[in-house]
């Protein structure tokens, strides 16, 4: 195995590009060194981007902010400025693994790593994140949602790396929330998660939502009829039924010992419509 | 595999080491600075025995490559004393008898600082999440949190 330490971006999508066996990039390294350890994966090649020009700073862009992509969930949530605009986005963040992992694991990574059942995504997928691409024909942007492909599986190609995640800019009354149930109250992986961003008028009515669920399908699912449910409501009990069905219909999860077919399937829409009410009180909702 | 030469510091000073590409800082730090003080005791990022600063971040040195340490300022249990004079921690550790085996001890202890620099005066909530990612087997929890709020509680001049 060689580590080489890249310089700049191009020097990144060259090794990678140009490697035969099997690459890693090097960010946080809380799944790659774990994977690495555990034999299940065995690289030739780790290129570390933590040292580009960048990658782990978090630039105001637009009205929203610019997340590099070797920003650890420490650092993230240490910024009071993405708290404040995308606090659902970061609780999902600050939910991966212990106050150690937190100063090593970044979002690109948790995106990247590819579990169905990652905290990050769903709360990148509420918000319409875009992450930024660099790769042998340049750089691309590209929706979250479009990033899993199956458990373990990312749509990058050959040669391309992730270097950024932009959380898009909202209007003044707009929030977001993460939710997930685990077993118990910390260090656990998701037995069902969703994630709400919306938007609200002057007298709380909602304008806009995304609904998005993890850990119950092979990847991580947006539910635009949950999202219809609450649209033009104030998120009343009939409205909250509504998207918790909505929810639970999409559900195609996995019957293992964390968690039943069934349990996953009720239990993502009863989050969905908690995270929904948490999301519509930060927006200011009454 | 080609081996790595790595400048770093440790504990203040500054170190030099050469390590395989696929080595664990633990690795380095116990195997080849003798700085056997951090402990393995998942290999995985789940127990926290090996926990260390790396640039004034705390992390498990397990789930660190040695190679990463270039240009870094890592900080051990073993630069917590000054001298004979045992940090707070170490002191309340031992007065409380919040440990049995000790394994774990070394990780907890460069945790609780960490926490006690961000945060010097947590509830009890606040400590148990912050340490959530350091296992123990034998003590019981209840004696360690104890022992982290009655340094807290000196460091403060309380």
């Amino acid at each position: 195995m060689r580590y080489v330490k890249a310089e700049n971006v191009a020097e990144v999508v060259q090794l990678l590009q140009d490697e035969v066996g099997v690459a890693r990039v090097l960010a946080g390294g809380t799944d790659v060194l774990v994977q690495l350890k555990m034999g299940m994966v065995e690289p030739d090649l780790i290129v570390d981007i933590k040292h580009l020009e960048g990658i782990k700073d978090i630039v105001s862009e637009d009205g929203g902010y610019r997340i590099g992509a070797a920003v650890s969930g420490a650092e993230l949530g240490e910024h009071a400025g993405v708290v404040a605009l995308w606090p659902g986005v970061v609780e999902g963040v600050e939910l991966i693994g212990s106050t150690q992992v937190q100063g090593r694991a970044t979002m690109a990574g948790n995106l990247c790593n590819g579990s169905p059942a990652a905290d990050s995504v769903p709360g990148l997928v509420a918000a319409d994140a875009v992450v930024r691409i660099a790769g042998p024909d340049g750089v691309r942007d590209c929706a979250v949602l479009d990033i899993p492909v199956s458990p373990g599986k990312i749509s990058l190609t050959k040669g391309e790396f992730i270097t950024s995640i932009f959380l898009p800019k909202r209007p003044e009354r707009a929030s977001d929330a993460y939710l997930r149930f685990i077993p118990r109250t910390e260090m656990d992986i998701a037995v069902a998660a969703a994630g709400v961003s919306l938007e609200l008028d002057a007298d709380g009515t909602c304008t806009a939502a995304r609904v998005s669920l993890g850990a119950v399908a092979p990847t991580v699912l947006l539910v635009e009829e949950a999202a219809n449910a609450i649209i033009g409501t104030k998120l009343d009990e009939a409205s909250l039924e509504i998207l918790a069905a909505a929810c639970s219909a999409v559900c195609n999860p996995i019957d293992d010992k964390r968690g039943t077919i069934e349990f996953r399937t009720e239990i993502a829409g009863v989050l969905a419509k908690r995270a929904a009410l948490i999301a519509y009180k930060r927006a200011g909702g009454q | 595999m080609k081996n790595i030469h790595v400048s770093t510091t440790v504990n203040g000073d500054p170190t030099e080491f050469i390590c395989a590409p696929d080595e664990s800082l633990l690795d380095v730090l116990r195997d080849r600075l003798r700085l056997t003080g951090s402990k393995e005791g998942c290999g995985s990022g789940d127990c926290g025995a090996c926990s260390v600063m790396v640039d004034g971040r705390l992390v498990c040195s397990c789930l660190v490559l040695g190679a990463e340490a270039e240009g870094a300022k890592i900080e051990t249990i073993e630069g917590m004393a000054k001298g004979d004079d045992l940090h707070p921690l170490q002191q309340h550790f031992i007065d409380g008898a919040a440990l049995q085996c000790g394994i774990c001890t070394p990780g907890i202890l460069v945790a609780a600082k960490a926490l006690l620099e961000k945060n010097p005066n947590p509830t009890d909530t606040e400590v148990r999440y912050w340490l959530a990612g350091n296992l123990c087997r034998c003590t019981g929890y209840d004696k360690i949190i104890k022992a982290v709020q009655a340094a807290a509680a000196e460091m403060r001049g309380a």
